[in-house]
């Protein structure tokens, strides 16, 4: 996977991550392209298409768009499947999770990426691990933050 | 201090935290610019504060700016800063934030090394995953180069979390560093036979990726991945292993032929769809490399065409997507088998879905055949009429351009009926292909001779309603079509049924509204037109009518004089001359007809498109060598000649020069002429042999079946290729029936008739003859044209270093850059310092060590043997085994733990004199004939002022070790970490048992409350070894000495900050001096930094100043001197009896050089 994008049906970015090296200018161009097109798209479209020389798979959920970039015989099938479990992975995690939690806890949702995939491949293909990696890393910060908890209550009421 | 830490957490409280800022980002939705310059002040304000927790939520908010599009370059250094934190949460912070904005031109990205070789070693594994993460985006070239070695390590690490970490990160370190690939491929392979699923999966992965991009390089992997193809249940592996044989079995169809069936059993079987489609994905590309060896297997195509069909009928529109897409594929190299599931596809047509229509259009280019052309482009055409929005029609467009034209117009029956589709298209409207169009058209007029008289028929009715298409608000698109007109109109003019009206509908004032280059060809081709009418009047005699279209010329031809494009102008008052010239003539009733058409005497053939490329540079010339030295201030001026001949170049074939006399066009028509005939790549006129309708040579314009063309041609500009299929039915029921009659008679003379030649002859299309006999005019090459053309490398292919023979043993040059101070030229070998930390079962471990020591054997053995079969070879290694046993007996007195990398260079030839031997910080602990206990203690910058210490146990009995315990008897100052609930009296386990002459890394952490003096821990190994004749209980005593030294930690540093703490008087100075060293100084300063954690900060000839630090934050500098045969060494150190005691240890370290 080349790399993934999270934006709002208003276009807006809510993450981004990139597993090739690409100038700030470079990457913001492929953005704004992106989230463009895919905007563009309607509902009842498939979820791929061809761009530059790469393959593009996105999927909605709700309000959030999921967009990756992959190469040309990369499976699309299963790259739709990452994105899926990567939100099962959100949902787990925020507990039924909404666009709020991401904007707020951006640096979880990376955190939880990052469990999940390195490099641009997965890294572990088992949930229950990934949830754990991040729930004991998480135990190691609490130690000397103890604010998270609180956050999270007043973030979603 | 108590009180900092409260007004830390106050100012803590008034600081806005992410949460703060996000919320103030959406309540400032009008001003969010201004809101967030001012955030960014504010957080520039935090990092210029010392407490970490506040840098730490700055750069937290920085991260999330930098995702809005901020730049937030300006703080790398802050977060390297909060990447350094010793506290989990800020690193983690610092980590994502680098990660997310660090790139290959960070320059502050060189300062990281260190810091991240640090967290790599850290005990708690998350500290090392997430450098490790984090690393995995940032990676640079040096980064790559320094950290190689370390990541390597990790990848044997004892947690499988941090080992699927190291794993895959080796990829882009491979990447990064080509260089690394060959010494860690071997336990890159290991992994992949890892007890850990994950692990394996990771290592899969890896693998995979190398071999797609070079897979010839990891053709002996097959055997392994296929025995895990069909062990595993993991599907993301499967489908990974199976992308991996797609790629190899191009290089090795024997493995195809293999992997067809049980690829076809997991088709069979599988839910998951990605799965499947991988499966078919890899069964195409095995059946594609297989279809030159061996065509028999249609069954498995079947099945994917099959499970194909399956996918494009589902409702899913993934599904159907991708089905088409696969269909493609297979489309390639099995027309056949996908032609049967037309119907599906053109369904497909009809989907809401965009992209799918244009998959299914795809499809349908490799689906034409002589017969269905027709049809499918008719369904085409009705899809163009209904369909809404224009990308999607101009797509269609050029798909029917592409379908019809496809293979040199090799399924073209009927090229009136084409020519009709291309007219029909011109009236699209706001279409951006009209060029395309255009280009089409000419194409066919000029090289199919017999269609050339119903071509300008149709141009000259397009040239008549010219106003419909100029008018359409899109003028630029489709007005192009009217160039191709224009032009073949008056090339052509012969065909012309009514030159005199096609000539004044060329001379309309409207024809002044069009672009400039379609006037001046406008402009040429009435000349040609002009040429022809006159020659026509004249021969009839009707000098009147003669002089009338002359009339009609220099009446016309000043709106064009007038033109503000140049080249119209030009040309224009050029013509106007020159036919005010043939007035004057004519007025004399001289014959000029004869004399005008001379003009555009003789040929034009099409030219093919890389015709001037594919001409070799003669040997000798230098292209870019200057004829003339450029004028030194003529830089605008080279761009012009440059300019100018680009433009000739286009032009050439599309008009000549008219203005050139008769005489110097007659010299020059002969010149071609004489040309033409020497040139064998010229095609003449009569047939050539690359005509494909070789059967019937000398009927080249005689068309074999006389159709009436009179419906047609009398209603022009209306839509009528429909028509044409109608026609083109009754004349192939026509010839059917011809054909079957003259069958019966041929049936008792001989089998079968006539075979034409054609590149993919099907029954069906074998029976269609072309209603014209088509002439089609191969395009022109010039001489000594290359055959092939190389335009396809791509030189910058990031993927290319990577192409790497991995069976090649390895040679010692290829040993990975290990963690070095700077300026120092020690090397460790990879192997030794990196024992095995891994828990395994019996087996394995064996064939890892076996492993190992081959590669071992095989880089001494290197010079020796150079091409041996594998069996040899393996005994050779048994039996050096066997004399390396030996020697390791006899050599017990050298140090421990370096006999190895000792031994080394003495073997590999004469050790160069700047060289130092390769150490090993790993000090022998203890031992007894049972066991060997070697081990490394390192400082870590953590709270509680660790240190680690890593014990490595090696088993040198027959007998199996287990149940080791290490107890340790603490001291006041230091204690070891035990597991909680233990006491202090209890042992704490090895997490491994060791087989007979294996060797593995344990690691404890101690605490030490004050560093400044050296002490030793009393310790006891206890451990069961068991043999074939029982077990016995043994323990090994063995003292734990914690020098000053090892409480250091090499820590870089700049001249500029040694010099302020230099100033800062804080420290108290102590000195040393050695005598009787021989040893150069550059070896002398390696040694200090290897054995005493130092760094050089600056070395000036024979002085150089050093720097370290201790776990406890103590800065210790020394200038080293060296006089004559004695070194000097003077140290400043926060503490006086630290640094005495660290001057003691190193005196006794120069004492040895």
């Amino acid at each position: 996977m080349q790399f993934m994008l999270l934006f709002s049906r208003q276009g807006k970015l809510r993450l981004q991550k990139w597993y090739v090296p690409l100038s700030d200018k470079e990457k913001k161009k492929i953005t704004r392209e992106l989230v463009q097109t895919v905007l563009a798209r309607k509902p009842k479209m498939c979820s791929f298409l061809e761009w530059r020389d790469l393959k593009i798979v996105y999927k909605r959920y709700a309000s959030l768009y999921f967009c990756c970039a992959i190469e040309d015989q990369d499976n699309e099938l299963i790259t739709l499947e990452i994105i899926h479990r990567y939100v099962e992975l959100l949902d787990k995690y925020f507990g039924s999770v909404c666009e709020l939690d991401i904007i707020f806890n951006f640096e979880k949702a990376y955190f939880i990426l990052d469990e999940f995939l390195l490099g641009g491949e997965v890294q572990e293909t088992s949930k229950k691990n990934v949830l754990k990696a991040i729930e004991q890393a998480d135990l190691l910060q609490e130690d000397s933050k103890p604010r998270s908890t609180r956050l999270h209550s007043c973030v979603k009421s | 201090m108590a009180l900092k830490m409260v007004k830390g957490s106050i100012d803590r409280m008034f600081d806005k935290n992410l949460q703060d800022l996000v919320r103030g980002i959406r309540n400032h939705k009008e001003d969010e610019a201004k809101y967030i310059s001012q955030c960014i002040d504010e957080i520039k304000q935090e990092l210029k504060q010392d407490n970490i927790a506040v840098k730490a939520n700055a750069v937290c908010k920085l991260t999330y700016l930098q995702m809005l599009g901020y730049d937030i370059s300006w703080a790398a250094f802050n977060i390297i800063e909060v990447m350094s934190a010793s506290k989990f949460t800020f690193k983690r912070i610092g980590y994502l934030a680098a990660s997310q904005s660090f790139h290959e031109g960070t320059d502050v990205i060189m300062l990281t090394t260190n810091q991240i070789r640090k967290d790599l070693s850290s005990p708690s594994q998350y500290d090392t995953g997430v450098a490790l993460t984090g690393l995995s985006c940032f990676v640079t070239p040096d980064l790559a180069r320094d950290l190689a070695n370390d990541i390597m390590t990790l990848m044997s690490h004892t947690k499988p979390y941090i080992r699927k970490k190291a794993v895959l990160i080796m990829y882009k370190v491979f990447l990064k560093y080509p260089e690394s690939l060959r010494p860690a491929f071997p336990r890159l392979k290991e992994k992949l036979e890892d007890p850990d699923p994950g692990v394996q999966s990771a290592a899969v992965n890896v693998i995979c990726e190398l071999a797609r991009r070079n897979p010839k390089n990891y053709l002996s992997l097959a055997p392994l991945f296929f025995k895990l193809m069909t062990s595993s249940t993991n599907n993301w592996v499967l489908i990974k292993i199976i992308k991996l044989f797609g790629a190899l079995t191009p290089l090795e169809p024997r493995l195809g032929k293999k992997l067809i069936e049980p690829l076809t059993n997991l088709i069979h079987s599988t839910s998951a769809m990605s799965l499947l489609y991988e499966c078919v994905n890899t069964v195409i590309a095995v059946l594609i490399s297989l279809s030159s060896g061996m065509p028999n297997h249609s069954a498995s195509i079947q099945l994917c065409v099959q499970k194909l069909r399956i996918l494009i009928e589902d409702s899913d529109q993934n599904l159907k997507y991708l089905g088409l897409l696969a269909m493609s594929k297979i489309l390639k190299t099995h027309p056949k088998s996908v032609q049967s599931h037309k119907d599906l596809i053109l369904q497909c047509l009809d989907d809401k879905d965009e992209s799918i229509r244009l998959r299914a259009l795809d499809l349908l280019y490799g689906m034409v055949s002589k017969k269905n052309l027709m049809e499918i482009v008719k369904k085409l055409m009705t899809h163009v009429d209904k369909a809404e929005g224009t990308t999607y029609r101009d797509e269609l467009l050029t798909k029917i351009i592409d379908i019809c034209s496809q293979s040199n117009y090799q399924y073209i029956t009927n090229f009136e009926w084409y020519i009709s589709i291309l007219v029909e298209l011109t009236r699209l409207e706001g279409t951006r292909h009209g060029h395309l169009i255009a280009a089409q058209m000419l194409d066919v007029a000029i090289r199919v001779k017999a269609i050339r008289k119903f071509a300008v028929s149709q141009m000259s009715a397009l040239l008549d309603s010219a106003h419909l298409l100029a008018s359409s608000t899109q003028r630029n698109g489709i007005c192009e079509v009217l160039y191709a007109a224009a032009w073949i109109c008056g090339e052509f003019s012969e065909h012309l049924q009514e030159p005199h009206h096609t000539l004044e509908a060329m001379l309309r004032p409207r024809v002044t509204t069009l672009p400039g280059h379609i006037q001046a060809v406008y402009v040429q081709n009435v000349v040609k037109l002009y040429a022809s009418i006159l020659q026509q009047k004249e021969q009839a005699g009707e000098a009147e009518g003669a002089q009338a279209v002359t009339q009609l010329m220099v009446d016309r031809l000043p709106q064009f004089v007038q033109s503000a494009d140049l080249e119209v102008q030009e040309r224009a008052s050029c013509i106007l001359q020159l036919v005010k010239h043939i007035q004057k003539l004519q007025a004399k009733d001289v014959p000029v007809a004869e004399e005008v058409s001379a003009l555009f005497a003789g040929e034009l053939n099409p030219v093919a498109p890389k015709a001037q490329k594919k001409v070799p540079v003669p040997e000798g010339l230098d292209l870019d060598a200057w004829i003339n030295e450029p004028l030194s201030d003529s830089e605008s001026e080279d761009e012009r000649p440059r300019a100018v001949f680009h433009e000739e170049e286009q032009r050439r074939p599309k008009h000549r020069p008219s203005e050139a006399d008769e005489e110097e066009l007659a010299r020059r028509r002969e010149a071609r002429k004489q040309e033409q005939a020497n040139n064998p790549f010229y095609i003449k006129s009569s047939p050539s042999p690359q005509k494909r309708y070789q059967d019937t040579p000398g009927v080249e314009h005689i068309p074999v079946v006389q159709i009436d063309l009179s419906v047609p041609l009398k209603v022009p500009g209306l839509p009528m290729s429909d028509q044409y299929v109608k026609l083109e039915e009754e004349r192939r029921h026509r010839q059917k029936l011809e054909k079957d009659k003259r069958r019966k008679k041929r049936k008792e003379k001989e089998k079968k008739g006539k075979r034409r030649h054609s590149s993919l002859p099907t029954e069906s299309d074998e029976d269609i003859a072309p209603a014209q006999q088509v002439d089609i005019v191969t395009e022109e090459m010039p001489e000594n044209a290359l055959p092939s053309d190389e335009d396809d490398k791509d030189p910058n292919d990031p993927y290319r270093a990577l192409d790497i023979d991995l069976d090649k043993p390895l040679a010692d040059s290829e040993k990975l850059p290990i963690q070095k101070h700077r300026n120092t030229e020690t090397s460790k070998s990879p192997e030794k310092d990196v024992p095995m930390v891994e828990k395994k079962s019996k087996k394995p471990k064996k064939k890892e060590k076996k492993h190992k020591q081959k590669e071992r054997d095989k880089e001494k053995k290197k010079e020796k043997e150079k091409k041996k079969s594998p069996k040899p070879k393996k005994k050779q290694h048994r039996k050096e085994k066997e004399e390396r046993t030996k020697g390791k007996k006899k050599s017990k007195k050298q140090p421990p733990g370096s006999e190895e990398a000792a031994g080394e260079p003495v073997q590999n030839g004469a050790p160069e004199e700047e060289q130092l031997p390769p150490e090993s910080s790993y000090s022998l602990l203890a031992e007894n004939s049972y066991v060997k206990m070697t081990c490394d203690i390192r400082g870590s910058l953590q709270e509680d002022s660790q240190v680690t210490v890593a014990i490595v146990l090696e088993n040198r009995s027959s007998s199996i070790l287990k149940g080791m315990e290490l107890s340790v008897l603490d001291s006041l100052n230091a204690r070891m970490a035990r597991p909680q609930g233990s006491s202090v009296h209890d042992g704490v386990p090895v997490p491994f048992q060791l087989p007979p002459g294996v060797s593995n890394e344990a690691q404890y952490v101690f605490t030490i409350q004050s560093i400044v003096m050296a002490q030793k821990l009393k310790g006891t190994l206890s451990f069961i070894a068991k043999n074939d004749e029982g077990a016995t209980h043994e323990k090994l005593d063995f003292r734990l000495h914690f020098s000053c030294s090892s409480y250091l930690i090499t820590t870089p540093c700049y001249s500029d900050a040694f010099a302020k703490l230099l100033e800062s008087g804080d420290l108290s100075m102590s000195s040393i001096k050695v005598d009787g060293i021989r040893m150069s100084f550059q070896n002398l300063l390696a040694k200090i930094c290897f054995h005493h954690h130092f760094s050089v900060v600056e070395r000036v000839d024979s002085c150089a100043s050093m720097y370290s630090r201790s776990i406890q934050g103590h800065h210790v500098c020394l200038l080293v001197k060296k006089g004559e045969n004695s070194v000097s060494v003077d140290g400043k150190c926060s503490d006086s009896t630290l640094l005495s005691n660290l001057l003691e240890e190193m005196k006794a370290t120069l004492a040895k050089c």
